[in-house]
């Protein structure tokens, strides 16, 4: 493949309104990162969805591993103190 | 449990299988197959109906119809996208979809005759399009189910332009409405059979159905869009071409005749009206366009050096 | 040739050429060199059927005859078409199509940045409207200038030959005719005289980091804004005007 020079895969994030985060919301070819964000204009944002774009090439974002995900997600299912319901205060307590 | 059991157990609950997830060749190879031959008739769908953009009879109809063939484009770059998460690329795909490996939807092998043809097009081929695509959001391979979100969200308004160049055209002159009837003659089978053969000769159905790729089957499907179109039809003033068409009180259904499979197949092997002239036009788009796309990339990579040669003599 | 008359041909002039340019890149749809470019080349179609669409209006109320914006837009003889020369030419390849649109942008950009000075509220209100996407479109095809030019040899050949072949009609855009300049000294459209400048400078400095060079300054086409057009411009017609010749006095 590699001696066609194909455009590599961007990953697209967009923010669809101040006030909200960036949002994955899909990919594209560009030859640059550039075009890239004019290629997501045009592919993304054709029904106003957006009004800020993000690019990055695919092939830089490291993403944790399916197998490992026990090991990362699972030990915080049990720290309940971190969450406020874990804590018992009076109802007459107005405001906490 | 094996790695398969627990990927089906993932299936059975519902939870969507993520790109980096555990899954069987075969289902890749399954995704990868029927989401790049979506991809590819996105694509070539094109065709039939860009024909008519320069003919279009108003300057309302136009931009639709623009605005139409332009949102084909970006669902088939979306499906592309989404088959690429599994590992194809897509100048690999384009490839087989150029070399006859990879099947589009035939219906794109028949001629966009008149203008009745934009309208039956984004009535039936689109209609039936959203029967097979609203079930597929809620697929089990997660780049696929939220593709398929966007191209329906998108698609709404195909099927409504179609519907209303159809409604002018039944409420137009004499000439007109022939007009329309004759694009319901020739649009309403091949709609028929976009379903897929009958579930019997449906050799992929079973293992999708369980893998819940596929939600309904090609003949539960197919009915829909029969009971859904011909009140529709009826609405127009048209007449399905199909003697046999008849509501059946005790099914809830309406019945129909059967499909000309021996053209179904013919079409799928390669000898519908357009099939030659499909693959030859998007061949010569992808070969005329080679020059473009080499110089994009040699452009990007001579600004790349060129910044790095800067930053260096910064450094320096 | 009354005021309104002049008003008449002088928005006909501006929409025909959104009109024409905008059938030419819609030919495009479906056949881009990739996926992302054709839906590039649409969408920027797509703005420029809106401006045609704005101003047929307009003309049409101009008019005063009760036509509608498609009666303007699809019920002229060739002769009575008043686009440049320019935006009929064909698309041939990416590189002509590149070409013709930086120069049509190059010119539209400045054209109706003065727009927005018109006296005619109308005039005012479709440049204010359009004058952002006319500066997303010369941003577009700049920067494939650049690309093209500063890409491969066979993208520079490619890109020179195309300029070299579609300079002749650029000089149109910015030679006034009696309805530039009477819209002009009215107040309602833009001073070409004084435009021209900017638009020669932004085609030089855009060319230069393309590395192409500038074609001689030698003998220019024009005609089109008069209605003398090109064979090209037959056959638009004939594509674009089929249904409403061959089904007259239909509603579609």
């Amino acid at each position: 493949m590699s001696d066609k020079k194909n455009w590599p895969l961007y990953e697209v994030f967009i923010r669809s309104k101040n006030g909200l985060s960036h949002k994955h919301v899909g990919s594209l070819h560009a030859a640059d990162a550039e075009m890239a964000i004019e290629n997501a204009r045009d592919v993304y944002t054709r029904r106003s969805e957006g009004i800020s774009i993000w690019v990055v090439e695919s092939k830089y974002i490291t993403a944790s591993s399916p197998e490992e995900s026990e090991s990362l997600f699972d030990p915080a299912n049990d720290k309940v103190y971190r969450h406020p319901t874990f804590y018992n205060i009076p109802d007459e307590v107005k405001h906490m | 449990m094996t790695q398969e059991q627990k990927f089906q157990a993932k299936i059975d609950e519902e939870i969507r299988i993520e790109p980096k997830d555990w899954m069987p060749e075969a289902y890749r190879k399954t995704l990868i197959r029927q989401i790049s031959q979506h991809a590819h008739s996105e694509i070539v769908g094109m065709l039939p109906e860009g024909n008519w953009i320069t003919r279009a009879p108003s300057l309302r109809r136009k931009v639709a119809l623009l605005a139409k063939v332009q949102d084909e484009a970006g669902h088939g770059l979306y499906l592309y996208s989404a088959a690429e998460t599994l590992g194809a690329e897509r100048d690999d795909m384009i490839e087989d979809l150029h070399s006859g490996k990879a099947k589009y939807s035939s219906i794109f092998n028949y001629p966009t005759l008149t203008w009745a043809d934009i309208g039956a097009i984004g009535w039936l081929v689109d209609g039936a399009a959203i029967m097979n695509q609203v079930p597929l959001c809620r697929c089990s391979y997660g780049p696929y189910a939220r593709a398929m979100v966007r191209v329906c969200k998108e698609e709404s308004f195909h099927q409504r332009q179609g519907y209303e160049i159809m409604l002018t055209l039944a409420k137009g002159t004499e000439e007109q409405k022939a007009m329309a009837q004759d694009a319901l003659n020739r649009w309403w089978w091949p709609s028929l059979m976009m379903f897929g053969p009958n579930d019997k000769d449906s050799k992929h159905t079973q293992q999708s159905m369980d893998w819940k790729i596929k939600r309904f089957t090609n003949d539960e499907l197919r009915q829909r869009f029969v009971d859904m179109t011909v009140p529709q039809a009826e609405y127009l003033g048209l007449t399905v071409p199909d003697p046999d068409i008849k509501w059946n009180e005790e099914e809830g259904h309406y019945d129909f005749g059967k499909i000309n499979w021996e053209e179904f197949w013919n079409v799928v092997k390669g000898n519908g009206p357009c099939n030659k002239q499909r693959i030859r036009a998007r061949k010569k788009a992808y070969d005329d366009g080679a020059w473009v796309r080499e110089a994009a990339m040699a452009y990007a990579e001579k600004r790349r050096k060129r910044s790095e040669a800067e930053a260096g003599i910064k450094v320096a | 040739m009354t005021d309104k008359e002049a008003l008449y041909q002088y928005v006909l002039q501006i929409g025909d050429n959104a009109l024409i340019l905008g059938q030419r890149l819609g030919e495009w749809c479906g056949h881009g060199p990739v996926l992302e470019q054709d839906i590039a080349m649409t969408n920027i179609a797509l703005d420029l059927m809106g401006q045609a669409r704005s101003l047929m209006s307009y003309a049409a109320e101009i008019e005063g005859k009760g036509r509608t914006e498609d009666q303007v837009a699809f019920l002229r003889k060739e002769n009575e078409y008043r686009n440049v020369l320019l935006v009929e030419q064909p698309n041939e390849d990416f590189a002509y199509t590149i070409v013709r649109q930086f120069l049509f942008d190059s010119f539209h950009y400045y054209f109706q940045e003065a727009l927005l000075q018109s006296k005619d509220e109308r005039l005012a209100a479709i440049a204010a409207k359009s004058i952002k996407e006319i500066r997303y479109h010369l941003k577009y095809s700049s920067e494939w200038m650049i690309r093209l030019g500063d890409g491969t040899e066979v993208s520079h050949a490619k890109i020179q030959t195309a300029l070299d072949d579609l300079w002749m009609f650029s000089g149109e855009l910015t030679t006034p005719n009696e309805y530039d300049l009477k819209m002009a000294e009215a107040g309602i459209g833009a001073d070409l005289n004084a435009i021209k400048p900017a638009i020669q400078e932004k085609v030089a400095e855009i060319l230069k980091i393309a590395t192409l060079q500038v074609p001689a300054d030698e003998w220019m086409q024009s005609g089109g804004k008069e209605g003398r057009h090109t064979e090209n411009m037959g056959f638009i017609l004939s594509e674009m005007q089929y249904m409403q010749r061959a089904y007259p006095n239909m509603e579609w």
